[in-house]
């Protein structure tokens, strides 16, 4: 009996496993997920109820408005997103609708994973949108967002007044100067060890977003735009050096934390500090907390005019999808000023078009969120359109932190520079 | 264990009170020590995040002052299907457990009681897999398995599927064998006296019966020790279904912590949801803890 | 050798069974025991790990719309000048070589420390346990909250010198920021290997103990002479196991400091799962693997060449 048992488990093992090697060597097809007319849909806003509400409510009215299609919603988390993209791309299981962080675009698009947008329908035409939340790589648009954020300097009106400093406007942002001086007569208060506060704590994406745009402002920036095959010259010439140098400084000055605490958003709120350097998206918490005193200020100009970083997440079609066309009825559908409205009102975030714009209240002109719908339209630059962008992201955090914590200037970022290029060369300038 | 272990420093002089205060002390300062991080992370889950951080600078943070609820907990219901994933972590940390079991102590048992060619050498690439660390090779992994294919219970037939992606046994069957409870077992078997084997043989017994019936009821603290070495990373794996697993429904809890890291965390949930998922397994070893500590004790490394 | 008497007497019992037969029984009953176990480790570990190092001689990408092809040695000499991936040698031998003793010597310390029959033993006992049930991210980040400059650890430290010294901010200065991670592994790693330790003082015989003290021998005498050299197989378990654990140190690095600040934290496992998943050079990745399993069996074959040397 014992033997008998022991026998058929073992042999039984064998064969599965043994099958499993040797078939395992047939290739696989693409299937995708496509049986009847279900398309599955990714986004990125697990544990985001605000957001994944209206998601959900904006595939509720595709599936309720035909029949043909039924969309289904799968949500990650945020901070695992990219890498359960790649993983399922690398075995074909890529869903028919995904949404992707706009910087990325080029980069998936050129990897095969996106399929260009032929987008005829649909209530607003892309036309209308910011420039930054249409993703395009070599003339094609292949995402399209609802929505962008903006970074804003928050800072209390009372503290500003107090110490004297001039309160900034769109017209006339601070100088490099005047926010030296402030930074130093704020330092002299006494009342802050940091008086800046830069949110230096974060990792991954949030560091090209948010310190780039501080490079691009003093003429420098993360690759050479012209050709995009080497950074020479833009990250490692006399602007970028400058740059550089100013970051450090503002730690040596103790006017900045090396690296900011957990929560940079409550010290801004518990009077740690005093200009906090942060996102569209903490506008609605600080005006709830400290009412009229905060202040929404634009980026500072660095020379070459305030900037700042363009592009959020966005919508876009994968290249495996077997039913392209429900797919794109979807994307259409989901083209109204209404949903551009409800994704900018659930999550804080500023709508795509001056049509949902107007209809949000705080977000019309004169609005108590107009500077960060106007900073999106007139300040945002777009991180640099090429394949290679998750590459420089990555060196240029590694960078930026090195320099932050007291690397040389020059050897760091000529090292950035010897790396960039290396990557652009080695994949023949991503031409393939 | 009574008699084998005499405390060194009782037998050396009379035990007074005095003698044994300092070393008492060490041990209370030691457990706190160990201890305080977790229970920073307990009571922080009951305080909302800016007190979190108010109170980081002193003793308060260890203590269950100020404003303190049940808020954040059920913060984290709303933000994650945390029942479902502590269950989807069960199971499969349960399967993992009992499987490698099986089979790790089957083939430990055949390399340390059996003689057959090439053995030694098998033992060797088995315990040398274990230097490969397994964020190395994910990625490689994951294309793989896809290619791995399946047979489905289909109604009345079997049909052969292809690709594991998004199931419980991807997050199962590449864990079950592991050369480090090989490694153990092989250890613990070589303890048990090869005349039992002999004996048995003589009886007529198979060497299937001699496993099942001698060697492995003799087993117990080399089997629970790889039950507690293979539960905690299959509970703690987070790369693997982040990578392979699709579907909210079948995530484990590790996963479940991405949940919380939004652009503003909330770090008041973050130890609610920390506390939930340590918790049970600090029960379980509570419950256990005896057993499990003398039986990793009793396992012995007598190599 | 110890089979054989049992066969003959076999053989003398039982005429119809020759002992080749039984030996090729015995060979068939133990590939059949060990099929299952070896076939998945070959399916999901030798396989893929055999995958990933071919991709180290090709130009494989995380993301690409081109095959990969085979490109020699290029990734390694790509390595030879990669100044992070030779920090992140350096940085794994010194973190390696702090916390193999370290966490032996704590583990060992906290043992002897409750080898002992008192009121409390299995309190004291699941105390220093808890790290090691705690999952690594959790403490990593709850590590983080108590390093940073005006954290609970620098309050200690100000008030149990009488604010006479400052502590540094920890993670971020190059010059704490590996000790820093280093003691909080110890702290998370040593309850483990405490207990393996206890397994190994409970096998040393007590009237060994006896004789000691009835000699009158002092304490350090009797552990020098009797507990030590009673140790010695638990010793290369220890050894063993920490030195494995120790070189693939990635997740306290990856929540804590992500390598930084100026590289000195940076580890090989950190650096080749930056450069294989954000970074999407996977080949490279693949180079950084490599190396990095010969290095690992170099040190695990010296081991074991020095501790069989000693026996």
């Amino acid at each position: 009996m014992n033997a008998k048992t022991r026998r058929l488990v073992t042999a039984s093992l064998v064969a599965v496993t043994t099958t499993a090697v040797l078939a395992g060597c047939g290739g696989a097809d693409g299937g995708s997920g496509s049986e009847g007319g279900v398309l599955k849909l990714w986004t990125h806003n697990a544990g985001n109820a605000a957001e994944y509400d209206v998601v959900e409510k904006v595939v509720n009215d595709f599936n309720a408005s035909q029949t043909t299609y039924k969309v289904e919603i799968e949500a990650f988390p945020q901070g695992s997103y990219n890498d359960a993209v790649v993983a399922s791309s690398s075995s074909k299981k890529l869903p028919c609708i995904l949404d992707v962080d706009g910087p990325n675009v080029p980069n998936w698009a050129w990897g095969g994973y996106l399929a260009p947008l032929e987008l005829s329908g649909g209530e607003v035409p892309l036309d209308d949108q910011l420039p930054s939340t249409v993703g395009k790589y070599q003339d094609k648009v292949y995402a399209f967002g609802f929505y962008d954020v903006a970074l804003t300097m928050f800072a209390r009106k009372s503290v500003l007044d107090e110490n004297g400093i001039r309160i900034p406007t769109p017209e006339q942002p601070w100088t490099r100067a005047e926010f030296a001086s402030a930074l130093a007569d704020l330092k002299a208060s006494g009342k802050f060890e940091y008086p800046l506060e830069m949110g230096t704590g974060g990792s991954g994406e949030w560091w090209p977003y948010a310190y780039s745009p501080q490079l691009q402002s003093f003429g420098g920036d993360l690759v050479d735009r012209d050709d995009y095959k080497t950074a020479e010259g833009a990250l490692n010439g006399p602007e970028a050096l400058d740059w550089a140098k100013w970051f450090r400084s503002l730690v040596t000055d103790g006017y900045m934390a090396q690296k900011s605490g957990a929560s940079p958003n409550d010290d801004f709120l518990n009077g740690k500090s005093a200009i906090e350097w942060d996102g569209s998206w903490s506008a609605a918490k600080n005006v709830e907390k400290l009412g009229d005193d905060l202040l929404i200020l634009p980026p500072v100009d660095f020379g070459k005019g305030p900037k700042i970083g363009g592009a959020s997440w966005q919508w876009a079609m994968s290249s495996n999808c077997a039913k392209p066309e429900g797919a794109r009825a979807f994307l259409e559908f989901t083209r109204k000023t209404k949903y551009f409205t409800e994704f900018a009102k659930a999550v804080g975030t500023i709508p795509a078009t001056d049509a949902a714009a107007a209809q949000i209240p705080g977000y019309e002109p004169g609005g108590r969120y107009e500077p960060l719908v106007r900073a999106a339209r007139d300040f945002a630059v777009v991180r640099p359109v090429t394949p290679a962008y998750p590459f420089i992201s990555s060196v240029f955090e590694k960078t930026a932190k090195d320099i932050v914590a007291g690397a040389d200037p020059d050897s760091a970022l000529g090292e950035a520079v010897k790396q960039i290029d290396a990557n652009l060369k080695m994949n023949n300038f991503y031409a393939d | 264990m009574a008699t084998r272990s005499p405390q060194p420093g009782a037998t050396s002089g009379p035990p007074t009170a005095w003698r044994r205060l300092p070393v008492h002390a060490t041990r209370v300062v030691l457990a706190l020590f160990f201890a305080f991080p977790v229970v920073f992370m307990l009571v922080s889950s009951f305080k909302p995040d800016q007190q979190i951080f108010g109170d980081l600078a002193g003793p308060r943070a260890f203590l269950p002052v100020g404003d303190l609820s049940l808020t954040n907990y059920t913060a984290v219901f709303d933000r994650v299907p945390a029942l479902r994933f502590l269950l989807n972590s069960l199971a499969v940390s349960a399967i993992t457990v009992v499987l490698g079991i099986v089979v790790n102590s089957l083939a430990a048992f055949a390399l340390s009681r059996m003689r057959w060619r090439g053995r030694k050498f098998l033992l060797t690439v088995i315990i040398a897999t274990l230097i490969v660390p397994f964020e190395t090779f994910a990625l490689p992994l994951v294309w793989w398995v896809n290619e791995l294919p399946w047979l489905e219970v289909n109604g009345f037939g079997l049909t052969l599927t292809e690709g594991w992606l998004d199931t419980y046994r991807v997050q199962i069957l590449p864990f079950v064998a592991w050369g480090f409870s090989i490694f153990l077992f092989h250890q613990y078997f070589q303890s048990i006296p090869k005349e039992l084997d002999e004996a048995a043989l003589i009886d007529g017994a198979g060497w299937f019966g001699i496993y099942r019936r001698i060697v492995m009821p003799l087993s117990g603290p080399a089997i629970a020790t790889v039950a507690i070495l293979t539960f905690l990373p299959a509970w703690n794996s987070y790369l693997w279904p982040l990578m392979v697993v699709q579907q909210e429904e079948l995530r484990p809890v590790m996963v479940g912590i991405q949940y919380f890291f939004q652009l503003n965390p909330s770090w008041g949930e973050i130890m609610a949801y920390s506390s939930m998922i340590t918790v049970p397994v600090l029960a379980l070893f509570l419950a256990f803890q005896r057993s499990f500590i003398n039986s990793i004790a009793s396992s012995g490394v007598k190599g | 050798m110890t089979a054989a008497v049992p066969l003959r007497v076999r053989l003398r019992r039982a005429h119809s069974i020759t002992q080749a037969d039984a030996r090729r029984r015995e060979g068939i009953a133990a590939v059949a025991m060990a099929a299952p176990a070896v076939l998945l480790l070959l399916v999901f570990v030798v396989i893929p790990i055999g995958l990933a190092f071919v991709l180290a001689f090709t130009s494989a990408r995380l993301v690409s719309p081109t095959p990969a092809r085979f490109v020699g040695l290029r990734n390694f000499a790509m390595l030879a000048e990669d100044p992070v991936f030779l920090r992140s040698v350096l940085n794994t031998f010194v973190f390696a070589a702090l916390v193999v003793p370290v966490q032996a010597g704590v583990a060992l310390g906290l043992a002897l420390l409750i080898n002992a029959r008192f009121r409390g033993t299995n309190f004291f006992r699941t105390v220093y346990f808890i790290p090691v049930v705690t999952s690594m991210v959790v403490v990593s980040i709850v590590w983080t909250l108590l390093y940073q400059k005006d954290g609970l650890l620098n309050r200690i430290i100000e008030a149990v010198t009488f604010g006479q010294v400052e502590g540094p901010d920890w993670l971020n200065d190059p010059s704490t920021s590996l000790a820093a991670i280093v003691f909080m592994s110890v702290w998370q790693g040593a309850g483990f290997h405490m207990i393996i330790w206890l397994a190994g003082l409970q096998t040393i015989p007590a009237d060994l103990y006896e004789a000691a003290s009835i000699d009158g021998v002092s304490r350090w005498t009797r552990f020098r002479y009797v507990t030590w050299p009673g140790l010695r197989a638990t010793r290369t378990f220890v050894l063993i196991t920490i030195t494995i654990a120790a070189f693939s140190l990635f997740t306290q690095v990856n929540v804590m400091t992500q390598g930084g600040p100026l590289d000195s934290t940076t580890t090989l496992v950190y650096q080749a799962v930056r450069s294989g998943y954000q970074q999407q050079q996977t080949a490279y990745a693949s180079a950084i693997s490599l190396v990095f399993f010969v290095l690992v069996l170099i040190v695990s074959l010296a081991q074991r060449y020095l501790t069989r040397e000693k026996d």
